[in-house]
């Protein structure tokens, strides 16, 4: 029964892991960009949630909204102001660039807040759980956090297909030039895209916030994270990156039962190591050619 | 070495490629001399500075390992801290737990480095780009967590180099100071002839383009996995050296990701693709790291701004901008093509591409 | 007042010079041909036109309003629409989305994605299709009424019929009088000078950058047209 629980707290993980893995995802797609600060991008909204809640004393899942618009604008304007400088200069710009802005970002955190661990309190419903039996339970917020992953992704899989916007992305994505010829500001769409990637993260970010506490220094390891639920599931598929969140979540929470807690995210890494030896293009790849 | 390509053998003597000219004949001597100087340092220059340019050389050497990779090869490895890492508690293992001398187990250490890189790079290897970059990252996070996870290693807090400091302040600075020289001049070395040999003009055409390189007939796969293998063994050689120079090695602080910061912020500001780029990066960076290490975040914000900058407006780094002002290499990687006229008169036509990307 | 005039227009890549002082006028309504050989300078010319490429001297002027600083974007949003060279579909999205696509900046005109299918029927039967699956004439024809849903002033086509069957490209050519009724204007390039020549009201020869002869196709003949061509 631990293993079960252990399992079930890994798929729930797993949604965690999709939500910060389709925003980054979504940007490589879009621009072929590999944003090194994802991870430090998935910290800040819960510090800008933090800020609200100590400004408005409001329970901090009221500040989800407000905080997704306003990492929405920043989103927007980082892609306007800069990374639109390097996107389609080739990869070591992009990596050169998105890594700068992660030690930037990460050191501007530590001189605001200190490397002390926050938290964001939402009283009661951080420990309601849901009792299956007496070994078996499952938290609410880790409940809620899988299924807000699932929305997120049927959403943006809707906005793909369905609205103008989604269009652009897929046509900027195909062929660029071909999308300007159309009309395109692909400069806009490209903005809207880091947009709406921060945007998806902020809920990750934030509920992750009230669940536990967080600090300046996890960007680095939820990039890595975020990436490995990207390559296990396959580049460009959104559900994918659910997949890959889901065999990493439950790789790690099983690693722990197995070994102990300080072996579970090396466990993680050695799966994800072993699916990229034997499986590289991951489970889910599109393939859609020209 | 070889300055004439084949080529002009063929056309006979049609035109000749030159590769350096009379004032980098001079400049050499003056490095030589430089080198000279350098290596009698720690009879003269006192302790706290020869630690001081420990520090210089190892960060230079780390440099030019991670430019030689990038400028060359077009790889973007942000994972160097593993091969620190693990040059830093393969020399404790050999220096303490085996009993081999110090500074004979660095060249153990560099060994490692190297073997660590095989199975490293069929990995990495399969990732492009940017992405091959977070996978260098997740590579040297197993390292950490299998170094930090094992009791042995002394977890989380780390080992003390007992060998090392067994051998006194006297023997030990001026030794790793030999060391971090050596590994400079062996990292400014590899760039230098890995470059001019065919296998570098392979190199160069890849780092412009995959495809053109590989229909050139270039094995891009082979020159990757030999500047990465060259660059592990050179991170592990300097983190065994800076394991010798600090005495004590953390999983944090050996494995962190700030040493591949300060490598890709050097490189970076300094020039990337070039020789002299990483050694005036360095240089700024010690003035930098003199003048505002004391203010901890702002000047990790400011290296970071600077590397920012300098790729978006300027991505010849400092040096480049020095090259388009005055057109001169210290080390000449890039080949001129001189036709030769009837009239013996010889004209520079083309000045061949320039070192910086 | 010409639709389109550009006034000794110079272009380079990089230090390369593609063009060399080019001028011309492009009256609405008419069919205008450009022939040259591969190399010519033709292609890179639309790619001017279009904004792809910015000239480093010289002007363009659209219905008198100089663009030649404009972004490719809002040269669309004037009336400025391409088919570009290699076709150049968006692989993974359906038929119907690229036609959508052609429309994104929802410009005014007789030109749906209901008259596209008309014009060319064989499309219908294939707009849920990717378009990556398309045959060469397939795409092209995509190509050409993605171009139209922009509803254009000046509709630039690129090599429409290369690597196209005879039959193909004859069926492409036959809309072109239905385009021009519904107010297009078309500039449109070609490296095989026989069918475009039966069409055109007015036609540049490019040689090596420069234009070599330019006037009405029945002004000259073959022997002009193919020595302006070759350059002998």
């Amino acid at each position: 029964m631990d293993w079960i629980n252990a399992a079930v707290q890994g798929i729930l993980l797993g949604g965690l892991y999709a939500l910060f893995a389709v925003g980054l995802s979504l940007v490589f797609g879009t621009m072929r960009l590999v944003n090194l600060a994802h991870g430090d991008l998935t910290v800040l909204p819960a510090y800008v949630a933090l800020m609200l809640v100590n400004a408005m004393r409001f329970n901090p899942f009221y500040s989800i909204p407000i905080t997704m618009v306003i990492l929405f604008i920043v989103g927007y304007l980082l892609q306007r102001g800069l990374l639109n400088f390097v996107v389609g200069r080739g990869d070591i710009a992009g990596v050169i660039v998105t890594f700068g802005i992660s030690i930037v970002l990460q050191n501007a955190l530590l001189l605001g807040f200190t490397a002390n661990s926050q938290g964001l309190d939402a009283g009661r419903v951080e420990n309601l759980s849901i009792k299956i039996n007496e070994r078996l339970a499952v938290g609410w917020l880790p409940l809620i956090i899988f299924l807000m992953a699932i929305v997120v992704i049927t959403a943006l899989q809707l906005y793909m297909n369905w609205t103008k916007m989604g269009r652009a992305f897929r046509a900027v994505s195909d062929d660029q030039e071909a999308a300007r010829l159309m009309g395109v500001n692909t400069k806009h769409v490209w903005a809207v895209a880091l947009g709406v990637s921060l945007l998806i993260v902020t809920i990750g970010g934030v509920m992750m916030g009230i669940r536990t506490t967080f600090d300046p220094l996890l960007g680095s390891q939820r990039l890595i994270f975020a990436f490995e639920a990207v390559i296990i599931g396959g580049m460009g598929s959104a559900w994918g990156t659910l997949l890959g969140g889901v065999i990493l979540g439950v790789a790690q929470t099983l690693g722990a039962q197995a070994f102990g807690s300080a072996w579970s995210i090396l466990v993680g890494h050695v799966v994800f190591v072993i699916i990229l030896a034997f499986r590289p293009q991951g489970f889910l790849a599109k393939t859609v050619t020209a | 070495m070889n300055t004439t390509a084949p080529i002009s053998e063929t056309t006979s003597k049609r035109f000749e490629i030159w590769v350096a000219n009379r004032t980098n004949l001079y400049v050499g001597l003056g490095g030589l001399a430089i080198l000279v100087v350098l290596i009698l340092f720690p009879f003269f220059g006192g302790t706290p500075w020869t630690r001081r340019l420990v520090d210089f050389f190892a960060l230079l050497a780390l440099a030019q390992f991670w430019n030689l990779m990038l400028g060359y090869a077009g790889l973007i490895s942000v994972g160097q801290q593993g091969f620190i890492g693990i040059g830093s508690y393969t020399l404790w293992l050999f220096a303490d737990m085996l009993g081999i001398h110090p500074f004979i187990s660095v060249i153990f250490a560099a060994i490692g480095g190297a073997i660590i890189a095989l199975p490293a790079a069929a990995l990495v290897f399969k990732l492009k780009g940017g992405y091959l970059a977070i996978g260098t990252w997740v590579i040297a996070e197993i390292m950490r967590l299998i170094v930090a996870n094992i009791k042995r290693t002394g977890g989380g807090s780390g080992v003390t180099i007992q060998a090392a400091s067994k051998l006194g302040t006297s023997v030990r600075v001026p030794g790793s100071y030999w060391w971090a020289l050596a590994a400079a001049v062996i990292a400014i070395a590899c760039t230098y002839f890995l470059l001019r040999s065919r296998t570098g003009l392979g190199l160069k055409a890849m780092r412009d383009n995959d495809l053109a390189a590989e229909s050139m007939g270039v094995n891009i796969w082979r020159s990757k996995l030999y500047t990465y293998v060259i660059a592990g063994a050179g991170c592990a050689m300097v983190g065994a050296i800076v394991a010798i120079h600090l005495l004590r090695v953390q999983p944090a602080a050996a494995f962190s990701v700030n040493w591949t910061a300060y490598l890709i912020f050097i490189s970076v500001i300094g020039g990337v693709g070039t020789i002299e780029g990483p050694i005036i990066g360095t240089l700024i960076y010690f003035v930098l790291r003199e003048t505002t290490a004391k203010y901890g975040e702002w000047y990790f914000i400011i290296l970071g701004l600077l590397a920012i900058v300098v790729t978006v407006w300027s991505p010849a780094g400092i040096y480049g901008y020095v090259i388009r002002k005055t057109g001169f290499y210290l080390f000449p990687l890039q080949r001129k093509v001189r036709w030769l006229a009837g009239n013996g008169k010889r004209a520079v036509v083309t000045a061949g591409e320039g070192g910086a990307s | 007042m010409s639709l389109l005039e550009i006034e000794n227009a110079s272009v380079f890549y990089e230090d390369f010079q593609a063009l060399y002082d080019i001028s011309l006028k492009v009256e609405e309504g008419e069919i205008f041909a450009c022939i040259g050989a591969n190399g010519a300078g033709k292609s890179t010319m639309l790619k001017t036109i279009a904004g792809v490429l910015v000239p480093r001297r010289g002007r363009i002027l659209f219905d008198g309003q100089p663009i030649d600083h404009m972004p490719t974007h809002q040269r669309v949003e004037l009336g400025i629409s391409s088919v570009p060279e290699g076709r150049r579909v968006f692989p993974s999205l359906t038929v119907h989305e690229n036609l959508l696509m052609g429309a994104y900046r929802n410009r005014k005109g007789p030109w749906t994605v209901d008259a596209i299918y008309e014009l060319f029927p064989l499309l219908k039967p294939l707009r849920r299709r990717q378009a990556a699956g398309l045959s060469g004439g397939e795409q092209q024809a995509l190509a050409i009424g993605r171009a139209l849903m922009a509803n254009p002033r000046l509709i630039l086509m690129d090599e429409v019929s290369l690597g196209l069957a005879p039959v193909v490209i004859k069926r492409i050519y036959e809309a072109f009088p239905t385009l021009i009724k519904n107010g297009c204007t078309i500039l449109v390039v070609e490296q095989d000078v026989q069918h475009v020549l039966t069409v055109a009201d007015h036609v540049a020869c490019f040689l090596e950058g420069r234009i070599s002869l330019m006037g009405k196709p029945g002004d000259f003949t073959p022997e002009q047209i193919t020595a302006a061509y070759f350059g002998v």
